[in-house]
């Protein structure tokens, strides 16, 4: 399929290089592994790879079927029907990396209004074209910062209410580098690891990151140790849902060097957790120090304003070994996406939807906490996810769950044994007051049989 | 200027969306907390839409015209693969699911695994590496960790031939490594006495690209990767030219070890305008522990009755995870449902027509232009683009120009040890008439050259902007159109 | 191609004019026009650092390329050049005059036997 080629073509094409046959072409090969089976079944046609992958899609109970509370990083928040729509336009999706730029005009101003957009969100000065997704671009400000002190500050401090996958990709990312020092505290709560991790602030300290909100869901004040970091001549990270956003404080308030994170919630489906969009921003004086693709404003020769990638020299096809990362990508077009969703959505929408979120997690909350037996264990602020003790393990309530097509949210016992009784439950948007009731009213109900 | 940016078409109050109203009573945020100044600008649907339409037409793309580009594989993207990757039942799914509800995808994993094993004849597969650079650095944290799991602390440094993409040095350096620059022979080879004088006990491995960024099989890879293992090395591979290979050899029958797959590149996934690609990993058996995790296997085998239970495991050394989740779900879909529709003799035709096409093209342009290496390509080649007779016209020229006949330039200045390289890659997907077309030009260009020069040092002359001034770009940084500080 | 016959040159295109005890170094012209236009400087040692022959001094950055600057000779740093952080195209229009890099007390006066002279880092350039 998808091969244009005529018997005759083919014919004229091999008179014009001068062999026989195709099989001439392939006489470097090895001769006894030339042409090998391969036990795969037979081409099919359009209309029966559809039946096929319609069969693989039925065989999943999707988010539509299910009323889902699920989050823990990745949130089923409404796309509007204008954002994928433009990325089906072929000029965006079959287009290259914008390397000759006069000719890619489209997904550089594209990307130029992303940059800006996050950088804008965000209240940091700029903003990359994107990571892979936000633990890789967490896992990315550990390696700014070992590079900006010329690897001379060995130690790392990560809250340990940091999204355990984040923990982990930031673990992968430094395993070859020996002599860095990853740092979690033990604590019992989010504000323990604020008054515990005090002590371990020193001049050795490279980066301290935490998640706002965490985990857990918690929004809590991190000034004072970021001052304290930065007294120490260290630098600090903020890993941010970028919902919060629409109306509540950024962590560039507190004086946060980086902010990163998942970008998913903007305008991305759930898609079974990719491909998603890691944002990074931060402050001008860092610029050079950062890895991933940079998108600059400058004019032609007839003095037009137009856009291109710059600062490539910090890049892996120029420095090779010494680029501090090998990225040679971003995530085109969700970074496409984004700046779309954020354009439609504008000030009012964005406020909006992030205010909804916020009402219909604090009623849920109210209500479920309200029923004999359960909870709120979260004594800070929060945004659109909580943690609700139950009267029993999450795991037996998700079973009982399951058979009404009900998600109840992430059990917590994952994260840690001592917490298997909690439930972290997202709200969203799309959650109705109805889905709410219901999922209130089965609680009770499934502790009381 | 070309198009307005978002923030000069914002207008004071416009809106472009609404949500349902507020269903459940509302209540105030704490005051410390709450944002006062939300910076985003301000359009209607309709300023949206225009306004990324217009950008778009702005845009060169593979549906628009031909991209030689080398080492890119810039074939064309099926509508099918846009319809599939979008169904509800896959798209609507969270990662944190029980794995009973999403059975579908696992199972689409799960054949994808294989579909790759048995194309490349490796063992064990991961699905979770977002793109190629990604899945490099899974090879090269696979290397480090396999040796220091035996103690065999000394292994510092990785080969890599003179001619690799940037990527291969940066990865080993995140990975740890040392970098020995192994050079080209004059056939366009990697030698087995270089590799074999370069081997010692501290070398760890050798990062080999084969067909090579030459476009052209390393004739001696079977002895080379012998002498690698032989000095107690790794052979990890990198998979960018994978186009050429597909039913013609199985690169782990040459000896490699790991190499890492781009599903944007050889499995028609899109480019999107510089990602999301998809970087899977195979290795061989023996090194399957240290695969990134998780991995789909079957966690439950099935009887007459039920089919068998999908689920994901994380190998037992496993390096750890490279990103969150399970990898680029989105891009697996539609590179599994390129596969079902090739087919076993479909991808075997596709490399058949992708080297056919290059060795024809560049039948076509060597007696106009330079080639280092006279031997049969793969599915890519490298001509120098520059002449004797008009030393002041480069290959970046030579690129501009092209544009101005409606064609994407050809990767330029790549691979670094051909003196201004212009690397083609015409892809399966183009037929011979673009072909003969493309040759056309660039023999117009190449007497252009001598004619009438400016018309090169100048391009392009016919594209939505002129030569950028990047100079501009990296010296007076902006990068952001609008702020609230201006 | 300029090659200013009072100073020495290293291999990687660096050069160091000595007046009595000090030595200013900077980078030859063959280098900035390897470079082509410069958009960026950034200095890894400070005055009062120590520098060995050959450690990296500084980094330089075009559009198209990286490249590190190696100090031809031992010694402690006095002072660098702080214009061209503002100012980094003075490298491509005056690599030997204004846009000198910086001024080292120098550890020993041998150091200059392992460099080029003027002749032959001419030689040198013509034979790349």
């Amino acid at each position: 399929m998808y091969i244009p080629h005529t018997d005759a073509e083919r014919q004229q094409m091999l008179d014009g290089i001068g062999v026989d046959s195709i099989q001439d072409l392939f006489k470097d090969i090895p001769q006894d592994h030339l042409f090998p089976n391969m036990d795969l079944p037979d081409g099919l046609s359009e209309m029966e790879v559809l039946d096929q992958m319609n069969l693989l899609a039925d065989a999943n109970n999707s988010t539509d079927e299910l009323i889902s509370f699920l989050g823990a990083g990745a949130y089923d928040h409404f796309v509007p029907s204008a954002v994928d729509m433009l990325l089906r336009r072929g000029d965006f999706f079959s287009a290259y990396t914008p390397y000759q730029p006069e000719i890619s005009q489209g997904t550089l101003q594209a990307i130029f209004e992303y940059q800006t957009l996050m950088a804008n969100l965000t209240g940091m000065e700029i903003s990359n074209a994107s990571h892979y997704d936000g633990a890789t671009a967490a896992a990315e400000t550990v390696i700014t910062a070992y590079y900006h002190f010329r690897k001379k500050r060995k130690s790392v401090i990560l809250s340990p209410y940091i999204h355990p996958d984040y923990i982990q990709v930031i673990k992968t990312y430094l395993q070859a580098l020996d002599d860095i020092n990853i740092i979690i505290p033990e604590t019992d709560s989010p504000e323990q690891f604020i008054k515990n991790t005090s002590s371990l602030i020193n001049d050795d300290t490279a980066i301290l990151i935490f998640q706002y909100p965490d985990f857990l869901g918690n929004i809590l004040n991190f000034e004072d140790l970021i001052n304290q970091v930065h007294e120490n001549g260290g630098l600090t990270a903020s890993i941010v849902y970028p919902q919060v956003l629409g109306i509540m404080k950024s962590p560039a308030t507190m004086g946060v060097d980086f902010i990163v994170g998942e970008a998913q919630s903007l305008g991305l489906p759930l898609s079974f957790g990719g491909p998603y969009i890691g944002f990074f921003t931060t402050k001008k004086e860092f610029i050079r120090k950062i890895s991933g693709r940079i998108v600059g404003e400058t004019v032609d020769a007839d003095n037009k304003r137009g856009y291109v990638l710059t600062l490539t020299a910090r890049e892996q096809h120029i420095r090779r070994e010494k680029a501090t990362s090998n990225i040679c990508s971003n995530q085109g077009l969700n970074a496409l996406a984004v700046a779309i969703y954020l354009s439609l959505l504008g000030k009012s929408g964005f406020r909006e939807v992030s205010n909804i979120c916020y009402q219909k997690a604090h009623y849920l909350s109210d209500k479920i906490s309200s029923l004999d037996g359960y909870h709120l264990v979260n004594t800070a602020p929060f945004f659109n996810e909580f943690v609700i003790e139950c009267p029993i393990d999450a795991s037996e309530i998700s079973e009982k769950m399951a058979e009404i097509g009900i998600l109840p949210g992430y059990d917590l016992g994952n994260f840690n044994s001592a917490r298997r009784k909690q439930l972290l439950i997202a709200v969203t948007e799309k959650t109705t007051r109805e889905d709410m009731d219901y999922f209130v009213k089965t609680l009770q109900e499934s502790t009381n049989a | 200027m070309l198009e307005k940016t978002i923030y000069e078409i914002s207008s004071k109050g416009r809106k472009g969306f609404r949500f349902p109203d507020l269903d459940v009573p509302s209540t105030n945020l704490p005051n410390e907390l709450e944002r006062e100044h939300l910076p985003l600008p301000e359009l209607s649907e309709l300023d949206v839409v225009r306004h990324f339409t217009n950008l778009s037409r702005l845009n060169y793309s593979i549906d628009g015209g031909f991209y030689p580009l080398g080492s890119c594989t810039m074939k064309y993207n099926p509508r099918v693969n846009e319809v599939t990757s979008r169904l509800p039942g896959f798209s609507m799914t969270h990662p944190l699911q029980p794995i009973e509800t999403v059975q579908g995808n696992l199972l689409l994993m799960y054949l994808l695994q294989e579909w790759l094993k048995e194309i490349t004849g490796f063992s064990a597969a991961t699905l979770q590496p977002a793109a190629g650079a990604h899945g490099e650095l899974v090879g090269g944290l696979i290397i480090h960790a396999y040796h220091k799991s035996r103690n065999d602390t000394k292994r510092t440094k990785i080969l890599i031939p003179d001619s690799a993409h940037g990527t291969n040095p940066a990865t080993s350096n995140m990975s740890g490594f040392e970098i020995v620059s192994i050079p080209t022979d004059a056939r366009g080879n990697v030698d087995c006495k270089t590799v074999s004088d370069a081997c010692d006990e501290n070398t760890a491995g050798l990062m080999l690209t084969n067909p090579n960024t030459l476009g052209l099989f390393e004739e001696q890879v079977i002895e080379v990767n012998k002498i690698v293992h032989a000095a107690g090395g790794l052979v990890y591979g990198d998979g960018a030219n994978l186009n050429a290979l597909l039913g013609i050899v199985k690169p782990h029958d040459l000896g490699f070890d790991i190499m890492h797959i781009n599903l944007h590149k050889t499995f028609s996934t899109p480019h999107g305008g510089g990602g999301p690609g998809s970087g899977p990993v195979v290795v061989s058996d023996f090194l399957k522990e240290f695969l990134p995790g998780p991995i789909v296997e079957i966690v439950e085998e099935g009887d007459d009755e039920l089919p068998p239970l999908y689920g994901f495991v994380t190998p037992e050394h496993s390096i750890g995870r490279m990103k969150a989740f399970h990898g680029h779900f989105g891009i697996l879909i539609r590179a599994l449902t390129y596969m079902m529709i090739q087919g076993k003799n479909g991808l075997r035709s596709v490399s058949e027509h992708a080297v056919l096409n290059a060795n024809y093209l560049m039948a076509l342009l060597k007696g106009t232009y330079s080639l280092p290496f006279d031997r049969t390509c793969m599915h890519e080649f490298v001509l120098e683009g520059v002449w004797d007779d008009v030393p002041e016209v480069h290959a970046l020229d030579i690129a501009k120009r092209l544009i101005d006949y409606g064609f994407h330039p050809p990767t330029n200045y790549f691979p670094l040890n051909v003196h201004e390289a212009l690397m083609i890659e015409p892809t399966e997907t183009e037929s011979k008439d673009t072909l003969d077309q493309f040759a056309k030009v660039m023999l117009k260009i190449a007497a252009e050259a001598r004619e009438s020069p400016e018309l090169l040092k100048e391009a392009p002359h016919h594209a939505p902007v002129k030569r950028l001034d990047e100079v501009k770009a990296a010296r007076e940084l902006v990068l952001c159109c609008w702020t609230p500080n201006q | 191609m300029e090659v200013k016959k009072d100073r020495n040159y290293a291999k990687t295109d660096e050069w160091v004019k000595v007046d009595g005890n000090a030595g200013k170094i900077g980078i030859s012209d063959y280098a900035q026009d390897q470079l082509s236009d410069i958009v960026f400087v950034e200095y890894l040692k400070e005055p009062g650092d120590s520098v060995k022959q050959g450690e990296v001094f500084a980094t330089i950055e075009s559009v198209k390329a990286a490249a590190d600057v190696n100090s031809p000779v031992s010694g402690t740093v006095k002072e660098i050049n702080e214009t061209l952080l503002d100012t980094p195209e003075l490298l491509n229009s005056d690599p030997f005059n204004e846009a000198w890099m910086g001024i080292i007390e120098l550890e020993s006066k041998t150091d200059i036997e392992n460099l080029m002279d003027a002749k032959e880092y001419e030689s040198y350039c013509e034979s790349r």
